[in-house]
């Protein structure tokens, strides 16, 4: 094949979508083929990409984008609760809502640029989640999380009695759990990426990078970089919205603790884990981060037992006492050590580990090393 | 939608194939969607597998680790004694049981455990792994209201059980309760009912109350059981302060105590809230104070011993209210300390033990329901009597699915013997005295709604 | 006016350790330029010296109580009290002060390692990765701790003699109403002591000249042959002492457990924001006006106008200074200011 056919958008489209819609298929053998964690994947995907948008091609490191999602869960809610158990009106309600907030923090945050920018978004992100949490409960029912309830007014829904149970969101009947749930997510992760991939293949994925890589010296050319910079917060923002949508559609409850800004320093791990800037790491990275939450943290004495039988009884044993701090209630130390080893040895993220691999134009990147390197050492004196 | 009536949610193997993507959907169901996928009538039918699945679903990080993982040595002494193992614990106390120590129905009781990081979305997460890919039949644990309320919506939705752990809002079994979930903890209202008459005898009826309210809704509803539980004894509420969860410092929210003119200082917080603010709130020298020519007292409503154990001298002669207690004299609870004693070679906490019996609870309604079938489990568990469990003649009641039972006012203890012997009981408190109407105001608003079997 | 003094005296005695603790980021900026997320970390482990010198101290033999059957129960009498009667409880009861003593070789010793191991591959690298890898590094170091120690908080009491709280109306003659922890007011004074010793160090002494010069202008002082990094590893072991010293203090106020680092660590961020990046006196003035500004907000009378304001405030300050003044309130001209 030639670089040119690999390189092409239908090839890279068509992979992605293969490998998205047949994650039942190869998920199955390592224990994720169940459908809430494969929409988990393509949720977080999805807010992975958007974030990328502007921290993989702004360079700007927002510490706030959880806030936009919590805020698209919770007008996907009111949307079910209020307009109608469709889940179109309440995507469309969240990513209206999430890029209305992204406006108004990214028009205040990006003011300022480097750790200034970062410490605003955060602060932004901090107050939204203690308000939600306590002040805003009418608005967002506090620690219990926004529910459906059986009195809630659906204007738009008929009076279908559902039996007296809760209604389900449903796509013009098409019920959003289990796999149709996934399928829908994984559809609108693959249409998120390919637009994600035109953002930055466009002129004004251009105009971003080069802010990336030198926004003084575009200033001082007389280029206005802010309406731009204001854009990519607002997709991105959006893009985390529609996230937190389909977190509600796939599970109709928005809690507070999804704006906290640790949750927002999960969606830069997870971008960094995968690769920052690169299209499908921030994918990646959302995955592995997803698996090892709900997969490395279910193994107990027992369970770890019963897959290690395998070995010889002493070795066995052994593995067990090694393995053990690993996993269960010590996950988050399994997950601190990948960060600091991925972050010293592949700062380019688990993509840069597989061009290694394949030694994928080790020239190419060892020029864009430098030049990361001569920027870092800018951005260092301010 | 409406030829299915007591179902609301869709996990099947059909319907996927309904949704057109059949192909990749069936080859990617894994085995253990396969496994029973026809002759099942309801969701995690275990059919003729010998085994059946719980699922336990405790925070093993964050502030409440500590908790679940206490959570988490009850549940497997419960199923070892359900599978026959160990002495057998409160097995041979219950009164009626079912139960054969030969496991559940015939089944050997498996179990699988998942974090719930004290967090909705990924104890929601986590539960939905256990029912999606383990085929658990029941789910229970937790450490908190909003945890427990989510988790039970999720059950309720899925169609499999919930047996809540420790969660003591009025909400789990008011305003958020659902048929397929069970709580046998004590709640905010009852603790204001049992707290009331000790409070009076031992301090008057004369007093002054200054709220501090961990500021989310579990604070606010104690803080509203207590406000009134405590007025129909006489006192006067001054004022009721919000303070932020997970403050840290409380010393700003103390200060303005001092010239307040309160004479109490009510403390609704819970774990390392309630441990920052006692501690903080005896520094400041509030219990050395007189006012109103009386001295001045402190009352933390909701007590684990875990975090008491956290707060150190400082609770000493504080009251408050309990669940359980491991020193209770009851054949039930000595039967538990004593198989959890030798286990692990320490007391359980309250957490483990309504843990406990919730798990044994769950096996019993089956035993008797002669199926797994939720909503025949739910038959079997409402409006169920039974005793010899360690806190005396018990009621599932069928209207709201709380139990009913006596709840215990206790006291930090003076002169503590070993470091897990913090609390002393004062007083139990006789069910009559805490039992309420369904309808009550803090409990109003919410359904049970019809049981849910899931989708086989 | 009561209420307003002891609120001022809260605010003072917040603003000490968040003073302290911003104090001790700002040297790792100011001098390597390393936003480094662990310095949380550091401060939790000061903490648990306090733990770890207490239940060493406490080590006991356990006689079993054969009174209770159900489990092994034993009655713990502090090894230290068996064998000095006389002054074996004292030692117990001033394990906290005592840790101090510890608590400043084993935190420089901390320091220095994490300087040597790690922090000084990522001189050259983005904020982001620092920020990351030191991020990794907190977590790990956590959850270390929770695998020793547990998750819940545990109890560390100050000596007896300054347990209670001091009635400092009656002292000064004011109203009987102003009392305030002892615990808390030695706090204050040990805080104002290890910022004020810090500022002496750096003012006074050639190291601290060194230090202060190449703060400014790192390659000149380079030009000049003085090795200006060993100086600087130093300075990280200093704000690794300064940081675990304020946990150490920190102990009998908040019962320490494994998280409290990573609690204090988003606030004290701020604090070095709003004081200005790399201005070390910038992140003491912003400490005590943020602890101040914080108690004044959780006041009845101010939430009763605007309901969680005492959530909020913090950040609405930094949101307001960075957007009013970006180099923070005595940040320098011209550093991190864009």
């Amino acid at each position: 094949m030639t670089k040119k056919v690999l390189e092409s958008e239908l090839f890279i489209m068509l992979l992605f979508a293969g490998a998205v819609l047949t994650m039942p298929l190869w998920l199955a053998p390592i224990g994720a083929g169940y459908p809430d964690l494969m929409q988990k994947f393509a949720i977080f995907g999805l807010f992975a990409i958007g974030y990328n948008v502007l921290f993989g091609l702004t360079g700007y490191l927002s510490f706030g984008h959880a806030a936009f999602l919590g805020v698209g869960s919770y007008a996907a809610v009111w949307s079910f609760k209020l307009l109608s158990m469709n889940v179109l009106p309440a995507i469309f309600f969240s990513m209206i809502f999430s890029g209305i907030f992204a406006y108004m923090i990214g028009f205040v945050s990006l003011r300022r640029s480097g750790i200034y920018f970062s410490i605003l978004t955060l602060a932004f992100a901090q107050m939204s989640y203690n308000l939600a949490y306590s002040v805003l409960t009418p608005i967002t029912n506090g620690e219990t999380g926004l529910q459906l309830t059986l009195n809630d007014p659906r204007i738009l829904d008929a009076a279908s009695s559902n039996g007296g149970a809760l209604p389900s969101p449903t796509l013009f009947g098409l019920k959003m759990s289990g796999f149709e749930g996934f399928y829908f997510c994984a559809v609108l992760l693959i249409i998120g990426f390919f637009i994600a991939l035109k953002i930055s293949r466009s002129p004004f994925g251009l105009v971003l990078k080069g802010i990336k890589s030198n926004q003084t010296r575009m200033k001082f050319t007389g280029f206005n970089t802010r309406p731009y910079l204001i854009t990519a917060f607002v997709i991105s923002g959006m893009y985390a919205g529609l996230a937190g949508s389909l977190m509600a559609v796939t599970d109709p409850l928005a809690g507070a603790e999804r704006m906290q800004w640790t949750a927002s320093g999960e969606v830069v791990l997870m971008t960094i884990l995968g690769g920052v800037g690169t299209l499908v790491g921030p994918v990646l990275g959302a995955g592995i981060i997803k698996y090892f939450e709900n997969i490395f943290s279910a193994f107990n004495d027992r369970s770890l037992h019963e897959v290690l039988a395998f070995l010889p009884d002493g070795m066995e044993n052994i593995v067990v006492t090694l393995v053990r701090p690993f996993v269960g209630e010590g996950w988050h130390l399994t997950l601190g050590v990948l960060f600091m080893l991925v972050i010293i040895f592949l700062p380019g993220g688990i993509m840069q580990g597989i061009d290694r691999i394949f030694g994928k134009s080790k020239k190419k990147k060892a020029a864009e090393a430098a030049a990361a390197t001569a920027r870092m050492g800018e951005e260092q004196h301010g | 939608m409406s030829k299915k009536i007591i179902t609301t949610n869709d996990w099947s193997r059909r319907s996927v194939l309904k949704a057109g993507l059949g192909t990749a959907a069936v080859a990617g169901a894994p085995m253990f969607y396969m496994k029973n996928a026809y002759a099942a009538e309801y969701l995690n039918d275990p059919g003729d597998a010998s085994s059946v699945k719980f699922g336990f679903n405790v925070p093993q990080t964050g502030a409440y680790a500590d908790e679940g993982a206490d959570e988490l040595r009850a549940y497997e002494l419960a199923v070892q004694h359900l599978n026959g193992e160990g002495d057998g614990g409160m097995l041979n106390t219950m009164q009626p049981s079912s139960l054969k120590g030969n496991g559940v129905l015939g089944k050997k009781v498996e179990f699988v455990t998942g974090d719930t990081q004290t967090k909705s979305d990924a104890a929601r997460a986590s539960a939905k792994r256990m029912i999606e890919k383990d085929g658990v039949t029941m789910i229970t644990g937790g450490s908190s209201s909003g945890v427990a309320i989510a988790v039970q919506g999720l059950c309720q939705e899925a169609g499999v059980i919930f047996m809540a752990g420790l969660t003591h809002s009025n909400d789990t079994t008011g305003k958020d309760k659902r048929r397929n979930g069970f709580r046998h903890f004590f709640n905010g209202y009852m603790s204001g009912q049992a707290l009331g008459p000790v409070l009076e005898k031992a301090y008057g009826k004369e007093r002054n109350a200054y709220h501090l309210t961990a500021d989310y809704t579990w604070g606010w509803t104690q803080e509203a059981s207590i406000k009134a539980s405590t007025e129909s004894i006489g006192w006067k509420t001054g004022n009721t302060v919000k303070t932020p969860v997970g403050a840290g410092d409380f010393s700003q929210y103390i200060t303005p105590v001092l010239n307040s003119g309160a004479d109490t200082l009510i403390l609704n917080h819970y774990g390392k809230d309630m441990i920052n603010s006692l501690t903080q709130a005896v520094q400041f020298g509030l219990r050395d104070k007189q006012v109103n020519g009386q001295d001045f007292v402190i009352v933390v409503p909701l007590y684990s011993r875990l975090m008491a154990q956290g707060a150190g001298e400082n609770v000493k002669g504080i009251f408050g209210s309990t669940n359980w207690h491991w020193s209770l004299p009851d054949a039930g609870s000595q039967a538990f300390v004593k198989s959890f004693g030798q286990a692990y070679g320490f007391p359980p906490s309250q957490a483990a033990h309504t843990c406990y019996v919730q798990a044994l609870l769950y096996a019993d309604a089956c035993e008797r329901a002669g199926t797994f079938m939720p909503c025949e489990v739910v038959k079997a568990l409402e409006d169920h009597k039974f005793d010899g469990m360690g806190n005396g003649p018990t009621e599932y009641r069928g209207a709201d699915h709380q139990c009913f039972k006596d709840v215990l006012v206790v006291k930090g203890k003076d002169n503590p013997s070993s470091q897990f012997d913090v609390l002393e009981v004062v007083e139990v408190t006789p069910r009559a005295q805490v039992e309420y109407e369904p309808d009550n105001e803090f409990f109003a608003g919410g359904d049970l709604g019809p049981c849910n079997n899931g989708a086989a | 006016m009561d209420a307003i003094l002891l609120q001022i005296l809260n605010g003072l005695d917040k603003g000490g350790a968040y003073a302290l603790i911003a104090l001790g980021l700002t040297l790792a900026f100011g001098t390597l330029g390393i936003v480094n997320f662990a310095h949380g970390a550091l401060f939790m482990l000061g903490a648990f010296c306090a733990v770890s010198i207490q239940s060493i101290l406490t080590l006991s033999k356990k006689v079993k109580d054969e009174s209770v059957t159900f489990f092994d129960a034993y009655k713990e009498t502090p090894y230290l009290e068996i064998w000095f009667p006389e002054i074996g409880p004292t030692i117990i009861d001033w394990a906290v002060p005592l840790s101090i003593l510890i608590a400043i070789p084993v935190m420089l010793l901390i320091g220095l390692a994490m300087e040597r191991g790690l922090i000084r591959f990522f001189y050259k690298r983005t904020h982001a990765e620092q920020i990351l890898v030191t991020f990794g590094l907190a977590i790990v170091i956590q959850e270390i701790i929770k695998a020793n120690f547990g998750a819940n908080p545990i109890p560390t009491a100050a000596p007896d003699i300054v347990a209670g709280s001091a009635n400092i109306g009656s002292l000064v003659g004011l109203s009987d109403n102003i009392v305030y922890p002892w615990w808390r007011l030695i706090y204050l004074v040990f805080a104002l002591v290890v910022i004020g010793g810090v500022f002496a160090f750096l003012q006074f002494t050639t190291f601290g000249m060194v230090v202060r010069a190449g703060m400014h202008d790192r390659d000149m002082v380079n030009l000049l042959g003085i090795n200006v990094e060993k100086r600087f590893t130093i300075v990280f072991g200093l704000a690794a002492v300064v940081a675990g010293l304020a946990g150490v203090m920190y102990a009998p106020i908040l019962p320490p457990d494994y998280h409290i680092g990573m609690d204090f660590l988003v606030l004290s961020f701020v604090v070095v924001v709003v004081g200005g990046m790399g201005s070390l006196g910038g992140a003491v003035a912003a400490g005590f006006l943020l602890g101040i500004l914080q108690s004044f907000a959780s006041t009845n009378e101010v939430k009763s106008i605007i309901p969680g304001i005492d959530q909020i405030i913090i950040y609405l300050v930094a949101v307001v200074i960075l957007l009013v003044r970006p180099r923070g309130l005595m940040g320098r001209r011209g550093v991190m200011e864009d």
